[in-house]
């Protein structure tokens, strides 16, 4: 359902990392694990699909969709497809966890009868019923992820894109929310994230894609970290 | 759609309270630039009121020798009323002229002693001229001069016509008056320049804190009016209050100061207020709620880019 064909990024001041000659596929209901070193190309690579960022060259497919010839007025249509988790969380910080899940859902124009039903359902498979009314602030950074990931499933999006969802979190918290990201796909939503942590991904046993330099180096069905 | 505008307003009222301080820091600012333009509005008003005072004192006095027959003096007083430039004619008889000289010259001894050696009334009757226009003066004047040249050598009626005497100091005060504006003008310019300025700015800061979190809503798919639209209320919410804050500071104000610029102006400023409520209150909530909606919608649209 994504599709890299021949994708490269070169940016002016060299800041960024780029991407050189990326083509790949994914499909409906796959786990895909995106593994490699800091500046690898990792997290431009996703911002491509979520057309936060454009290639310099090649074309990036949703579907039959070029992504990056949406219309600016149609982007955020698009965008309500596919739900993301980055690794700070990137909640609202003036409102609460239910707040921040029910907005994904205003904003996506759903009935308050929808948002009132699916809201506590998506705090619920988070297991963070009890947190829902408070701030940001008061939750601890594996909280702060769930909600995110609450967030990011609400609208039942055909994709989560997940960057570094464990970065900022201890082992345990790590854990949690990589039972619930493999939770979720187990239900039917595909998952590409990025990592660092070797343990998570030898966990998934799903396939990675290993990148070095921009560039794709490694792709194995189910693959182990191997750097 | 419905649900989409009211999602909007809730957000915007929320948004007002949990940002409280950059809320009353945006309100703070506004309400300055507001009573900034209030002020200039009140000064502009004393400025017209005075200038219209003194045009509309502005005569011509025709002075009459003191044993004019009251037959000569009526004729005149009628050809005079029915010139069209011509709005009033106020008479004043010899006895009221010398009533009014008594009442002027009370504690002035020389002046009441000099009048009581001459045994009779030395002052003649007056008519006062007052033209529709100001520059009608002109003319009425000229008219008044070819009638006393026209008087028989022996007999004469009018004694003296003061327009020209009064001329002067009336063109210098009109000048100045005129000058006064022109310059407050300029000075209103430039302070309403900078408090809206200001006023951006302080919004934009105001928004600049949230850009976070519009970045956020557009990674969720918001579309931009439901992002933009909470910070355009909250904009209006600001001008709104900055507005009826700027009414109710006046109050006050121009009750302290009503009276001496009633003194000195000849108009009541707090008077002014009342009996113009409804225009004042248009004009400064009307640019409050428009300074905060461009302000803030100018500010969100910066961010809404890429």
């Amino acid at each position: 359902m994504i599709y890299f064909d021949n994708v490269s990024k070169h940016y002016a001041d060299g800041r960024v990392s780029g991407l050189e000659e990326i083509t790949f596929q994914v499909a409906p209901k796959e786990f895909v694990s995106i593994v490699g070193h800091s500046g690898a190309g990792k997290t431009t690579l996703l911002k491509m699909i979520i057309a936060e960022d454009s290639p310099s060259s090649g074309t990036v497919f949703y579907e039959s969709l070029d992504i990056h010839r949406i219309p600016r007025s149609k982007l955020p249509q698009y965008r309500r497809k596919i739900g993301t988790i980055f690794q700070d969380f990137k909640l609202l910080p003036h409102k609460t966890a239910y707040e921040n899940v029910a907005f994904a859902m205003e904003a996506n124009g759903r009935t308050d009868a929808e948002i009132a039903e699916n809201v506590p359902q998506a705090l619920a498979l988070v297991d963070l019923e009890d947190k829902a009314f408070n701030f940001p602030h008061e939750l601890s950074g594996g909280e702060k992820q769930r909600v995110a990931i609450a967030r990011a499933i609400v609208n039942q999006p055909d994709i989560i894109i997940a960057d570094e969802p464990t970065g900022n979190l201890d082992p345990i918290a790590t854990y949690e929310v990589v039972q619930i990201l493999r939770k979720i796909n187990d239900l039917g939503t595909t998952v590409i994230m990025t990592t660092h942590n070797k343990g998570v991904v030898d966990e998934i046993e799903r396939r990675v894609i290993t990148m070095d330099e921009g560039r794709i180096i490694r792709d194995d069905a189910d693959g182990k970290y191997v750097l | 759609m419905l649900t989409g505008f009211r999602r909007i307003v809730r957000a915007g009222f929320v948004g007002f309270w949990r940002n409280a301080y950059v809320s009353l820091a945006s309100v703070f600012v506004l309400t300055i630039a507001l009573f900034v333009i209030g002020s200039t509005m009140f000064l502009d008003q004393l400025l017209t009121t005075s200038l219209n005072t003194i045009q509309s004192k502005v005569d011509i006095n025709v002075y009459f020798v003191p044993d004019a027959s009251a037959d000569e003096i009526d004729r005149i007083r009628d050809v005079v009323s029915a010139l069209p430039e011509v709005a009033q004619v106020t008479y004043t008889s010899r006895e009221a002229a010398l009533e009014e000289y008594r009442t002027r010259n009370q504690g002035n001894e020389i002046a009441l002693q000099a009048l009581e050696e001459l045994n009779e009334n030395p002052l003649g009757a007056t008519i006062a001229i007052q033209a529709k226009e100001t520059s009608q003066y002109e003319s009425v004047a000229r008219y008044l001069d070819e009638q006393k040249a026209l008087e028989e050598v022996g007999a004469p009626v009018i004694d003296v016509i003061n327009y020209a005497r009064n001329k002067d100091s009336i063109d210098t005060l009109t000048n100045i008056i005129n000058a006064v504006e022109r310059t407050s003008f300029f000075v209103m310019i430039v302070l309403l320049l900078a408090a809206t300025l200001i006023t951006f700015n302080t919004i934009r800061l105001a928004i600049y804190t949230s850009r976070e979190e519009i970045a956020i809503m557009r990674l969720v798919g918001a579309s931009n009016m439901f992002i933009r639209g909470p910070f355009m209320l909250q904009g209006v919410m600001y001008g709104l209050i900055a507005g009826l804050l700027t009414l109710a500071l006046f109050y006050p104000i121009l009750i302290w100061i009503g009276p001496e610029t009633a003194d000195f102006f000849e108009i009541n400023l707090f008077d002014y207020y009342l009996s113009n409520f409804q225009t004042i209150f248009g004009v400064i909530v009307g640019i409050g709620v428009t300074l905060g909606l461009v302000s803030s919608t100018w500010a969100v649209t910066r961010y809404l880019r890429t």
